[in-house]
């Protein structure tokens, strides 16, 4: 039935705005399950390699293809992984965590079961603290926390490709038994944009810890979201788990058409199932999903080829154990990089610039340490070379869809371009046109371009107070305004003594030139 | 020669008496004339002559591997061995050749031993018989021993001759056959109930189930993950202690073993026991029991007590609970195990084509027999989220008590416990197969598998025959890890009964006309 509905309007809108103006009041209830890829050369428990676009069933081992015989062995590295995201989300780490087998028939589940952690998880109990803006103004932004229930491990399934002109199912298992981290989160989050700063902020937390790769566009981070809708002071509603959102974008959509789908039904007298939908990316719309078979039972039972997880603590860590076989959970956590929201503090009261700033500085992988080295080789005040870093690189950046590190233009070049500003060689103007030259990336230093360019300032104070002379008796209406008072129209002349110089004054002096003539 | 215990063989291929190639070659002839039994399922001539070849290259050189260098083994079926069929004698596995050997196969094969090949079982050792397979019932060696034949009442004709072959025992039953008719040295079962001991006892063999967690389990095809080990069978206790020193040890492909190093032991000639403290239990007086194996098993008693030992009655009183817990737990384990065989990797695929479920359906459907299949129900049944608390969990709980039994009886200073392994001697297999496989495993197992429930090592040692001139087994079940003593005991026990040795002259007169019979049989 959500098929048929209009796309635009219920999916464009932030679920806020919209629901604060129905008459009922509705409260919105958002949980998020997240699946993160564990960055892991090998597979959880087995020693395939994991690696993104192999040729297909290139990556099984006997283990992956459930061959009989064949055991678990769990893989350390992804034990590790799952223990700093835990302590980088706050959690209690528990000392004894054990493995579950999920039952269910499908044909990229080789074994008929997943391994994953259900009695008792690795991780419960953390916190995520995110930020967003208040109706899309950066300078308005609001710290929320999100619970998180729990983090588990368990082994991704592999990929089923339906052929349905030849009514076949071709099955790549390179992915089946990678390790995953569950990430659940309690349902703390009431629309869409919260959802997806909150996925955000996970997302560069482990890419800082290097646990997950966490690209959603290749699949290592999968973010499933139950939503449901209901009137202050009752029950939560009804819920449904949307599925299939590839993008942090895509999240907010669907969770937002998600609610206000919701509360349409409901408003127009009808229910809301317990469901699985999907989120269509191009009608923008959620739409019921085919249940694999209804209501699944899965069967739950101990995994009995795997002894409990034991993990050790400075305390608690045996003497006379070998440390290859032993996870101390204190020595993970002193050896935890600075996460996200620490650096961001650091950028802020280390480079005097806006909190805002160090979201953005965050938000692309490489733009903070871009702006660091800048800043480290120019006497320019990282006040003035955030604007260059945000203003014009970024978005130059964002304009050719590079990243950071595909810049044609590196730190070390943009400082030396910044300081010949700093030293008032040249006019921000004609720094800006030294860096649309130095975008071609041919090579060229700032100051050669400077110099084939005559780009530097007119040092000649005899040929600028000239220059300054003529725009005064070309502008008479402009003089008279000025004398009467509109100290604004100065601006123009000085813009108009830029244009004649081609940007090659300095405009403080100009003023001051411009000023000193007027007066006499 | 092929009735000389492993060391005594190994002893002649060193001193040239006999030559691998030799060896193997009189094994597989064998092997050939006792086709009847139907002990094997694959017999890999071609590889193990290739294997006997090199093995006999070595003892040219002067540099044999170790003491089973050359001696010719058999392995159940449901281990897996490269490059040869492994079938769990199931139609799902029919044909599946597996691309890697068990860690225990690879272990023996570097070790110089000869694969022979792999024994007949129960379908995926699912039963106490050795009759449910899909390669028809393993006859039992002794059926066919003078010492059977003067004692039974034969109706003189062949058919009734036919009628009167009693079972193995399984479900490692083509290995206990193997090594009782002397077509190979040793063999490999599997115990998860008590399937090595039972076979064991009904041939009159050795059979060891080892500490849960000493053996690796890689590529042993499961039954119960929590409670299979691999089983060792062989002529006399000595045998049994080289084949675990050479197999028992951590394997980093099976998380369950233990991590401390193994140190292979040579087993002492115990001239004194008057240190021991054997346990009786008496919950294993169970009914059903045999009054022949009750008396056996007293007379046992006796002798210990007689030699000096300290023979006290204990109790194990949730045994009772354990054949109910047992069954739970185990059909859990199959439900989850079998999942896999879904026929898309590997194994057999039915031609339904109607959809992906449909074909799961009849996979499964054709490629499991009715015993693989009701246990997958039942246990299903328990692991559903309504029934999971009131079965499975608390199955574990007892589960848990039966082992608390055990530590309990050990700590309280007993050293050994002697129970009987069977509650009779082997049935007659027209007789065997009017109770189902259910009954007949409840039955069978009740003495045997509180061991597995409990992870504890137990072996059985052949002890008399009995009034029909049938093998009648004991078991020991000892302390965890604590195989050398068990053994060690179970050693000079074997000493004092004198166990008498199978005759099976007549068994070449004999084959012809079984052999042709059972042909007709087991593919009617």
């Amino acid at each position: 039935d959500g098929a048929g509905r209009g796309a635009g309007g219920a999916s464009s809108a932030p679920g806020q705005s919209r629901l604060g103006a129905a008459l009922a009041p509705w409260i919105p209830v958002v949980g998020l399950e997240i699946h993160a890829q564990i960055s892991s050369n090998s597979k959880l428990f087995s020693g395939s390699q994991v690696q993104f676009a192999a040729p297909p069933n290139s990556l099984v081992s006997f283990f992956d293809a459930s061959l009989p015989g064949t055991l678990p062995v769990l893989n350390r590295r992804c034990v590790e992984a799952a223990v700093m995201t835990g302590l980088a989300l706050n959690c209690s780490i528990n000392k004894k965590s054990l493995f579950d087998r999920k039952h269910y028939f499908y044909a990229d589940l080789p074994a008929g079961y997943q391994i994953t952690q259900q009695r008792v998880p690795i991780a419960v109990n953390g916190s995520l603290s995110y930020s967003l803006c208040i109706d899309n103004k950066m300078s308005q932004m609001v710290t929320k926390t999100v619970r998180i229930k729990q983090i588990q491990l368990e082994q991704d399934s592999g990929k089923s490709l339906h052929d349905d002109t030849r009514s076949q199912t071709l099955v790549d298992l390179n992915r089946a038994g990678v390790g995953l981290m569950e990430v659940v989160m309690e349902p703390d989050m009431c629309c869409g944009e919260e959802a997806a700063a909150a996925v955000r902020e996970l997302q560069l937390i482990l890419q800082t810890l290097g646990s997950s790769q966490a690209v959603m566009a290749e699949g290592q981070l999968r973010v499933d979201a139950n939503v449901s809708v209901h009137h202050p002071g009752e029950p939560y509603g009804v819920r449904t788990e949307v599925k299939n959102i590839n993008s942090i974008r895509f999240l907010a959509k669907a969770v937002d058409y998600e609610i206000q789908r919701q509360i349409e039904e409901l408003e127009n007298g009808g229910t809301i199932l317990n469901e699985t939908r999907a989120f269509d990316s191009k009608l923008g719309c959620t739409v019921p999903m085919r249940d694999k078979e209804g209501k699944q039972d899965y069967r739950f039972m101990p995994e009995p080829n795997l002894p409990p997880l034991i993990l050790y603590d400075a305390k608690s860590l045996p003497a006379n154990m070998n440390h290859q076989q032993v996870i101390n959970i204190d020595w993970i956590h002193e050896r935890l990089p600075d996460l996200p929201s620490v650096k961001r503090e650091k950028l802020v009261e280390q480079y005097g610039i806006l909190p805002e700033h160090s979201f953005t500085l965050l938000n692309e992988d490489g733009l903070a340490e871009f702006f660091e080295s800048v800043v480290k080789q120019t006497q320019m005040k990282p006040k003035k070379v955030i604007g260059w870093i945000l203003n014009d690189l970024l978005s130059y950046l964002k304009q050719h869809s590079l990243t950071v590190k595909e810049s044609p233009v590196s730190s070390s070049l943009l400082a030396d371009l910044l300081n010949l500003l700093e030293k008032k060689e040249i006019s921000s103007t004609a720094a800006k046109r030294v860096l649309a030259e130095l975008w071609k990336g041919e090579g060229k230093t700032p100051l050669e371009i400077v110099k084939e360019q005559k780009l530097e300032l007119l040092q000649d104070q005899k040929e600028l107070e000239q220059i300054c002379q003529a725009v005064i008796d070309g502008q008479e209406n402009e003089v008279m305004a000025i004398k009467t008072g509109n100290r604004k129209v100065l601006n123009k002349l000085i813009g108009l003594v830029q244009r004649k110089t081609q940007g090659r004054s300095n405009p403080v002096l100009v003023k001051q030139l411009l000023e000193k003539k007027l007066s006499e | 020669m092929l009735r000389a215990s492993l060391r005594q063989v190994s002893a002649a291929l060193k001193e040239g008496r006999v030559t691998p190639t030799e060896l193997c070659q009189r094994c597989l002839a064998l092997i050939k004339s006792t086709k009847f039994l139907n002990a094997y399922i694959t017999v890999a001539e071609e590889t193990a002559l290739k294997q006997a070849e090199e093995s006999e290259e070595r003892y040219k050189r002067g540099q044999p591997l170790g003491i089973l260098d050359g001696i010719p083994i058999a392995v159940k079926d449901n281990f897996n061995t490269a490059g040869i069929e492994t079938t769990c004698a199931s139609n799902m596995l029919k044909g599946y050749i597996s691309p890697y050997n068990a860690t225990v196969v690879q272990k023996l094969l570097d070790q110089g031993a000869v694969l022979l090949g792999k024994t007949n079982l129960d379908e995926f050792a699912m039963g106490s018989g050795s009759t449910d397979g899909v390669f028809g019932p393993v006859r039992n060696p002794w059926s066919y021993s003078k010492q059977y034949k003067e004692k039974s009442v034969p109706k003189s004709h062949s058919e009734d001759e036919e009628s009167n072959w009693v079972i193995t025992g399984g479900s490692s039953g083509g290995s206990a056959a193997a090594v009782s008719s002397f077509t190979c040295f040793a063999a490999l079962g599997s115990d998860t109930g008590g399937s090595t001991r039972n076979p064991a006892a009904h041939c009159g063999v050795v059979g060891l189930k080892p500490t849960y967690g000493l053996i690796s389990r890689h590529g042993l095809i499961p039954l119960v993950n929590s409670m299979d080990v691999p089983g060792i069978l062989t002529r006399c206790v000595d045998d049994a202690a080289v084949l675990l020193g050479s197999l028992a040890g951590h394997d980093p492909k099976d998380s369950t073993t233990i991590q401390d190093d193994f140190k292979p032991f040579e087993l002492p000639n115990l001239t004194d026991v008057s240190k021991l403290s054997i346990g009786i239990p008496k919950e294993y007086h169970v009914p059903g029991l045999s009054s022949e194996i009750l008396a056996l098993w007293s007379k046992a008693a006796e002798l210990f007590k007689n030699a000096g030992a300290k023979v006290v009655e204990v109790s194990l009183p949730h045994t009772r609970y354990s054949i109910v817990c047992y069954h739970v737990l185990c059909t859990a384990e199959v439900a989850s195990n079998m999942a896999r065989f879904d026929g898309l990797e590997y194994g057999h695929r039915s031609d339904m084509k109607d959809s992906t479920e449909s074909m799961y359906a009849a996979t499964r459907r054709e490629g499991f027999n009715d015993v693989v299949r009701g246990r997958i129900l039942s246990g299903n049944y328990f692991l559903l989220k309504q029934n999971y608390e009131k079965y499975f969990v608390k199955a574990q709980k007892v589960r848990r008590l039966i082992a608390n039994d055990f530590v309990k009886v050990f700590r309280s200073g007993v050293d050994i416990l002697l129970t009987p392994t069977t509650l009779s001697d082997a049935a007659p297999y027209t007789q065997f197969i009017q109770e189902d496989n259910r009954t007949r495993s409840a039955q069978d197992d009740i003495l045997t598998q509180a061991a597995n429930m409990a992870g504890l090592p137990a072996i059985n040692v052949p002890t008399a025959l009995s009034e029909r001139g049938l093998p009648v087994g004991l078991q020991f079940i000892g302390r965890s890890f604590q195989e050398k003593q068990l053994l060690t005991v179970a050693k000079w026990f074997e000493k004092q009964v004198q166990f008498p040795v199978i005759q099976l002259e007549e068994v070449k007169r004999h084959d012809s006309g079984v052999f042709q019979h059972q042909k007709s049989a087991s593919f009617s």
